[in-house]
């Protein structure tokens, strides 16, 4: 009997239609664990280098974690991983919502879909019975749209829908997998689910997963619960609320939003407005807020309230969680009011909430500059909120300056020339980032954006708090119970940080020590991105309730293995490691890694080289950033090794 | 008439503070499975949450009794605009639908409130607070059970007759020697 996973993966090949469950290997889960350690074995195994996004011989994998499906509070997380058409590295966008343990439970741990349909089709997948239907009648429909049809064609309101709109079905770089409450948003994984012709995945799912020392696991759970109960009613003092509390940023239960729209920067990540926040604005936005959000919603099997149900009046209802909120709001210099409203035609075209609204704002830059024309935008209404609505339409259907548009700032920049690269100014490894531009830098950060697999900073960071505390007393307080410490010296780096003086940024913490806090986050995002835990209990906030002393018994439990912190924190870095090569070998190099130039405007280019290489040199890497042979000999990635030194990327030494 | 003391097992149910999570399902059919805990499916609770967060309907609903046959007809109940779709409400395991049947076998389940625990696993996973838990002691006639006896025999004894009722009385009596 196989344990936490169900050992089978569906294998679907649209361009024939055959569809195949077929058993994995038992191994993997003690080398891998499952999510996106085992998908990016998978795309390494099976997807050669030179395989263009858009190429039937890339692969799509919906894929569950290891823990999805159990008991295990939050573990509802789907990886989707493929290869990027904006970044052409490998993407793994993950959502939380009901999909993965409907999947399991289904009887299958992924989903793995190639070639491409001659025509737009969804598949369903009912237990053992998978089918693969016409979906001619759902082409241009919104994704929410086609779940609901969906669910009320096949009669059964079980089952759960990942699907795409109008932005997949036409291939924008930034198109989004839409799935009721949550998305897999970045790096245009919405895009090449269109370029295969497939317009959604319901699946149902009636049977059991089974887990090896079951009542040890459920013990373990129970802890896990008690704890996010203590934390619920203990909010950590001295921070903003969003990173008082466990769970996403929960920007759909806060009405202050200072923080963000003066510390954010508005337009196409340009003007930061320090004074923009006052009480009169206060109290329009949280009766905007308030009117529009019907519920606080979860996803499967977790207790925090991290989305919300919003129904605009006249507008059809849909879900929300986290920033979007604010990033169309803040791009196109509006209120809360209008982003609620065009949140609900991007979430039915299915857009990524970040890139969207940036792209738009950069059209919209250029326009002003002169580099593109007003005969560029034919039609455009003159005020702010009608441009976006205007120019969203467009970027969706590819219609006009929008087909520039949908392949995101970076590659539209570069086919509009003229000067617009200079606008395209907030990408790393061509893909949009927060709008952040802070003053001085911040070495931890600098490591985080730099080498960064996601590519997105919010799915790196947490654990160790953004910034230091004012006060000893405060610092004392907040390291007391701090269990969550892989090693106690994380408690002495934080003791000594401050804001001035010699233990303060960009030298302290020191590069050793830099590294160390980076490892640790990472780390924690690696093991929940194979276990399908969402990082809202785990890697993102100060002290969650997972981590690194209570995974290794909450995995050996599931699995009936016997496993450590050592053992595991080994895997975690397997994984980074693998994911890593995945890219190496698509091109990755050194010259890649690096945060938009203005992000910071104090930089030491010194001191970063220093903390790029002995991130490198920490993590196993050669300088241009490439595992050495025999770092990946130590973590039983000698296969990886091998092709590196067939293609040349390594020496054989 | 003399009277005796009952528990009561009471769970309380606030649908607006429901969070759609289903954490519910997912420890009552881990409690439930055999042996315990060993395996986890929420087509098997006990507990199951009718969703539908478009229209923001979120009911959590206990499986009861199982009955042979179903209604003669069904209703759907419209509260605050929402519509809660047919015999949303009832607890039965019943032939008009598969909530409250093991999925392979089709046998029908039913709530025991977690015997053995404090309260039931159910409440205790909802941190919403949106199912909570309340035990009383109710003085009862123990004639109820009597009267209810008499009303169930006369609908029998309306339908087959008391010559045939008495047989099979008979029969069973002697059966259970």
């Amino acid at each position: 009997m196989r344990y936490a996973e169900t050992g089978y993966n569906l294998e679907i090949d649209l361009s024939t239609g055959n569809i195949e469950r077929v058993e994995t290997d038992p191994a993997w889960a003690e080398l891998y664990l499952g999510g996106l350690g085992t998908n990016a074995k998978v795309l390494w195994d099976r997807v050669p280098p030179e395989t263009d996004p858009f190429s039937p011989n890339n692969l799509l994998i919906f894929s569950s974690g290891l823990l999805c499906g159990t008991p295990a509070p939050g573990a509802n997380r789907t990886i989707v991983s493929t290869f990027s058409p904006q970044t052409l590295l490998m993407a793994y966008s993950m959502m939380g919502g009901f999909f993965a343990p409907e999947l399991k439970y289904a009887g299958y741990d992924k989903i793995i879909l190639r070639g491409k349909s001659p025509k737009l089709v969804y598949i369903w997948i009912n237990n053992d019975k998978v089918e693969i239907r016409d979906a001619s009648h759902l082409q241009g429909k919104g994704s929410l749209e086609t779940a609901e049809q969906i669910r009320a064609e096949l009669n059964d309101p079980n089952i759960q829908v990942a699907s795409i709109g109008l932005a997949g079905e036409n291939r924008v770089y930034f198109a989004s997998i839409e799935q009721g409450r949550s998305s897999a948003s970045r790096l245009g994984i919405g895009a090449v689910m269109g370029d295969k012709g497939v317009k959604a995945i319901a699946v149902r799912g009636t049977k059991d997963i089974n887990l090896a020392r079951s009542a040890e696991f459920v013990q373990l759970c129970n802890e896990v619960l008690d704890y996010i109960k203590f934390r619920n009613a203990n909010p950590i003092p001295g921070v903003m609320p969003i990173l008082a509390g466990l769970g996403s940023p929960q920007e759909m239960a806060v009405y202050d939003e200072k923080w963000h729209t003066e510390n954010f920067m508005w337009g196409n990540a340009r003007i930061r407005r320090r004074d923009f926040w006052n009480e009169e604005i206060e109290k329009q936005w949280e009766e905007t807020q308030k009117k529009v959000r019907t519920r606080l919603i979860s996803c499967f099997n977790c207790p925090m309230k991290c989305g919300a149900t919003i129904s605009v009046p006249g507008l059809p209802t849909y879900m929300m969680k986290c920033f979007s909120k604010l990033t169309y709001t803040m791009a196109a210099y509006s209120d809360l009011q209008f982003g609620f409203e065009i949140a609900q035609r991007a979430t039915e075209y299915g857009v990524d909430g970040f890139s969207a609204p940036q792209v738009m704002a950069f059209a919209l830059e250029l326009l002003e500059a002169g580099i593109l024309k007003e005969s560029d935008f034919p039609g455009m209404p003159a005020d702010n909120e009608g441009r976006f609505y205007w120019l969203l339409d467009r970027i969706v259907r590819r219609e006009g300056i929008g087909d520039v548009l949908a392949n995101g700032t970076y590659w539209a920049a570069k086919e509009i020339g003229n000067g617009a690269e200079a606008f395209a100014h907030n990408t790393i490894k061509k893909h949009e980032q927060l709008p952040l531009k802070l003053g001085m830098l911040n070495p931890i950060y600098f490591l985080m954006y730099s080498t960064g697999e996601k590519i997105n900073i919010t799915q790196i960071e947490g654990q160790f708090p953004q910034a230091p505390f004012a006060t000893m007393e405060e610092k004392e307080a907040f390291v007391k119970d701090w269990i969550q410490v892989p090693d106690d010296r994380f408690k002495e780096y934080f003791l000594k940080w401050d804001f001035r003086g010699e233990y303060s940024m960009p030298f302290y913490p020191g590069v050793q020590a830099c590294c160390e806090i980076v490892d640790w986050m990472e780390r924690m995002h690696y093991i929940d991105d194979a276990l399908g835990i969402c990082a809202g209990l785990s890697s993102f906030p100060l002290k969650p309730p997972y981590h690194i002393h209570n995974y290794p018994k909450i995995i050996g439990a599931a699995l009936g293995i016997e496993l450590d912190a050592d053992g595991l924190t080994k895997i975690a870095r397997r994984n980074r490691t693998l994911v890593r090569a995945v890219n190496n070998r698509r091109g990755m190099r050194r010259a890649d890694e690096k945060p938009p130039e203005n992000h910071w405007k104090k930089r030491f280019p010194e001191l970063e080289k220093e903390l790029l290489d002995a991130y490198y040199a920490f993590r196993g890497f050669n300088e241009e950033g490439v595992p050495t042979k025999e770092s990946l000999h130590d973590l039983n990635l000698g296969y990886v090794a091998e092709d590196f030194i067939k293609r040349g990327i390594l020496k054989d030494e | 008439m003399s009277k005796v003391k009952k528990k009561v097992k009471l769970i309380n149910i606030d649908l607006d503070k429901c969070n759609g999570c289903r954490a519910c399902e997912v420890i009552c059919s881990a409690f439930h499975a055999e042996p315990k805990y060993s395996s986890n499916n929420p087509a098997r609770s006990r507990i199951r949450l009718i969703r539908d967060p478009i229209k923001d309907v979120y009911l959590p609903v206990y499986a009861g009794e199982y009955t042979a046959a179903e209604c003669m007809g069904r209703d759907n109940y419209t509260i605050d605009g929402r519509v809660y779709g047919e015999c949303a409400f009832c607890r039965a395991s019943c032939p008009s639908r598969d909530a409250f049947k093991e999925p392979d076998s089709g046998l029908p389940l039913k709530c025991d409130m977690c015997e053995g625990e404090e309260e039931p696993l159910c409440v205790k996973w909802c941190l919403a607070e949106a199912l909570t838990y309340e035990e009383r002691e109710e003085e009862v006639d123990e004639e109820v059970a009597v009267a209810e006896m008499e009303t169930g025999l006369k609908a029998l004894v309306d339908k087959y007759g008391l010559e045939s009722l008495v047989d099979i009385m008979a029969r069973m009596a002697e059966k259970g020697k």
